[in-house]
């Protein structure tokens, strides 16, 4: 059956569409529907949240790895991985430089086949639905499973607002949902849940490039959020980050969870401890062990794994 | 005394001496090439300014260049003919150029294909203009009988030009960071969408500066349209005729052995040579505009 994953929302908006899965090929035009329908309608602004944050609107899903594995050219860098990212809950991938963490999770929205040469096998299933069947549309992939990246990268070219309209205007068929005015709420929403509403409010129509640091990658945050989507995979991003900035992103991921599903991949183990309900441990392209984050710390199964985060080498 | 301690980490007087040296030929070698352009200058304002006047740009070329107290007209229709001209070679290369090199950006990457047409496009680079100019020649008034047009000479250029623009976008779109592609990507974004809203605005001020390198390089060229576009002396929006231009009015009135039509000339070239500035400084106002938007 090839068909996106259900909509999982447990608001009781008027939004709240039945989830018949679709059984019908995927057109692009049909793969759009899903973000638009699920959304609050474009036109109708009085249901914005305007001075609270927006209430979360539906939960995560879950995504299972099923002998995941991933070539650039001949070279496997991902040998054959099966894990769970459990829904609404934050999962950290710690492992040494070079394990395979970031192709592993690039596999996840399928960024990694962009790279020239690369391509991964295996199943990657969110909920239950396959991303890599032949019929699904790479970019409806994208729009559920989101990315922020290691830097933080807004548009250069485009205001703070632009920047998080960007998903919704990239990837919209209809002109009425690309004005500026029914991007408004949605665009405030996603600032609002990425803790930054309060701190750009008044420079909207400035460069994105203009903000901090650690304000521009909330800012890519907010950009993902902006569409909607179910997953978020974050690929190190705080380490470009000073300590307070940071802190402000780890509060965010708590907060998030309840809307996302988040995996982090992260080289700084106290981070993943504080952040992450759940910590995998990745060694050469292999999954060495994954569990309750206090387990992963305290008593490992694995030899391995208690000589990675006790220091022992990585 | 700390001064000896630090005496070991001096300069010695060699090296000292080689230090002034390079950087004296450096700034020789910078005055040396300062000399020309200045020159070049000096003499188009000194001998170009003289016979600007208001009837100089309103009034055609007459043609009676014999005697000494004849009207010999302005230059009207060759500043008309290179707008006309290299307008509509723009219009072609344009396009076409940066299209290309979206192509070979993009979506050719490194293929056999790709590397084959950047290896043309840098042949094409190199081709004498004229030879574009041979090339339209047996093409399309040879090879169909007809006369000269305006159209054939911005054909010409057109051609000219198109390695030009190929060549200076490849490398601007070279410069826009993979990351901006990957998260517009990672949006969900359909890639000539991500091409069309990120990396085209983001690349846009260093795509301007390239292509008005190719415009002013076309703009100034006389070999392609000696015999594409020929030489005319009256004013005509027809690009199906004979057109006249700046470069060949130039080439023509610098011939004459009529003291006035010289000065013609250079009052020619300094126009060209404004026009060509004016260009350059409205691209880079709309091109800095925009980058704020």
């Amino acid at each position: 059956m090839t068909t996106l994953p259900p909509n999982t929302s447990v608001s009781p908006a008027p939004d709240a569409e039945t989830p018949t899965p679709r059984t019908t090929a995927m057109d692009p035009d049909e793969i759009a529907e899903p973000s638009q329908a699920r959304a609050p309608a474009p036109a109708r602004p009085e249901v914005a949240p305007a001075s609270r944050p927006a209430a979360p609107t539906k939960a995560g899903l879950a995504v299972h790895l099923r002998g995941l594995r991933a070539f650039y050219g001949e070279a496997e860098q991902v040998k054959g991985v099966d894990l769970e990212f459990r829904a609404n809950e934050v999962t950290a991938i710690i492992g040494p430089s070079g394990c395979g963490k970031s192709t592993m999770v690039r596999c996840i929205n399928r960024m990694h086949e962009e790279i020239p040469g690369a391509h991964a096998e295996g199943q990657v299933l969110l909920d239950d639905f396959d991303i890599y069947d032949p019929s699904v549309d790479v970019v409806a992939v994208r729009r559920a499973i989101g990315m922020v990246f290691q830097k933080p990268n807004p548009f250069p070219t485009m205001s703070v607002f632009d920047n998080v309209a960007a998903g919704l205007r990239l990837t919209s068929h209809g002109r009425r949902s690309r004005s500026k005015a029914a991007q408004q709420p949605k665009v405030e929403a996603a600032l609002r849940s990425a803790g930054l509403w309060e701190e750009v409010s008044e420079r909207l129509h400035e460069p994105g490039a203009g903000l901090s640091g650690g304000q521009q990658q909330r800012l890519c945050i907010a950009r993902s959020l902006a569409v909607d989507p179910e997953v978020i995979l974050m690929d190190e991003p705080c380490s470009a980050l000073d300590p307070i900035a940071t802190l402000k992103i780890e509060e965010l991921i708590d907060q998030l969870k309840t809307r996302v599903t988040i995996v982090i991949v992260t080289h700084n183990m106290q981070q993943a401890a504080r952040v992450a309900d759940r910590t995998a441990f990745m060694l050469d392209g292999r999954l060495v062990e994954v569990g309750p984050t206090d387990e992963i710390f305290t008593t490992p199964n694995d030899p391995r794994t208690e000589e990675y985060v006790t220091g022992k080498f990585g | 005394m700390s001064s000896e301690r630090l005496n070991r980490y001096a300069l010695t007087p060699a090296r000292k001496r080689r230090d002034r040296i390079a950087r004296g030929s450096i700034l020789a070698a910078t005055i040396l090439a300062l000399i020309p352009l200045l020159l070049i200058v000096y003499y188009l304002l000194s001998k170009g300014l003289s016979s600007w006047s208001p009837s100089f740009f309103t009034t055609d070329p007459t043609g009676n260049t014999f005697f000494k107290n004849s009207t010999i007209g302005g230059i009207e229709s060759a500043i008309l003919g290179t707008i006309e001209i290299v307008a509509l070679a723009s219009v072609l290369a344009i396009p076409i150029g940066i299209g290309v090199a979206v192509w070979l950006v993009e979506y050719g990457r490194t293929g056999w294909f790709a590397n084959t047409v950047r290896f043309f496009v840098d042949v094409l680079t190199g081709v004498p203009s004229i030879i574009f100019g041979l090339f339209i020649y047996i093409a399309l008034i040879i090879g169909t009988g007809s006369s000269y047009a305006g159209y054939k000479g911005s054909l010409a250029l057109a051609l000219l030009m198109l390695p030009v623009v190929i060549r200076s976008a490849e490398v601007v779109l070279l410069l826009v960071p993979g990351d901006l592609r990957e998260s517009a990507l990672a949006l969900g974004a359909p890639r000539w969408r991500v091409i069309g809203s990120i990396v085209l605005p983001t690349a846009l001020p260093g795509m301007v500066t390239g292509v008005l390198l190719a415009i002013a390089r076309a703009a100034g060229e006389t070999a392609p349209l000696l015999f594409t576009a020929g030489a005319t002396f009256k004013t005509t929006t027809s690009l199906g005729g004979f057109m006249n231009s700046l470069p060949v009015q130039i080439y023509n009135d610098v011939t004459s052995p009529t003291t006035a039509v010289v000065d013609r000339a250079w009052g020619a070239a300094l126009t060209l040579v404004v026009m060509i500035l004016i260009l350059n400084l409205i691209a880079r106002a709309v091109s800095r505009r925009s980058r704020l938007a």
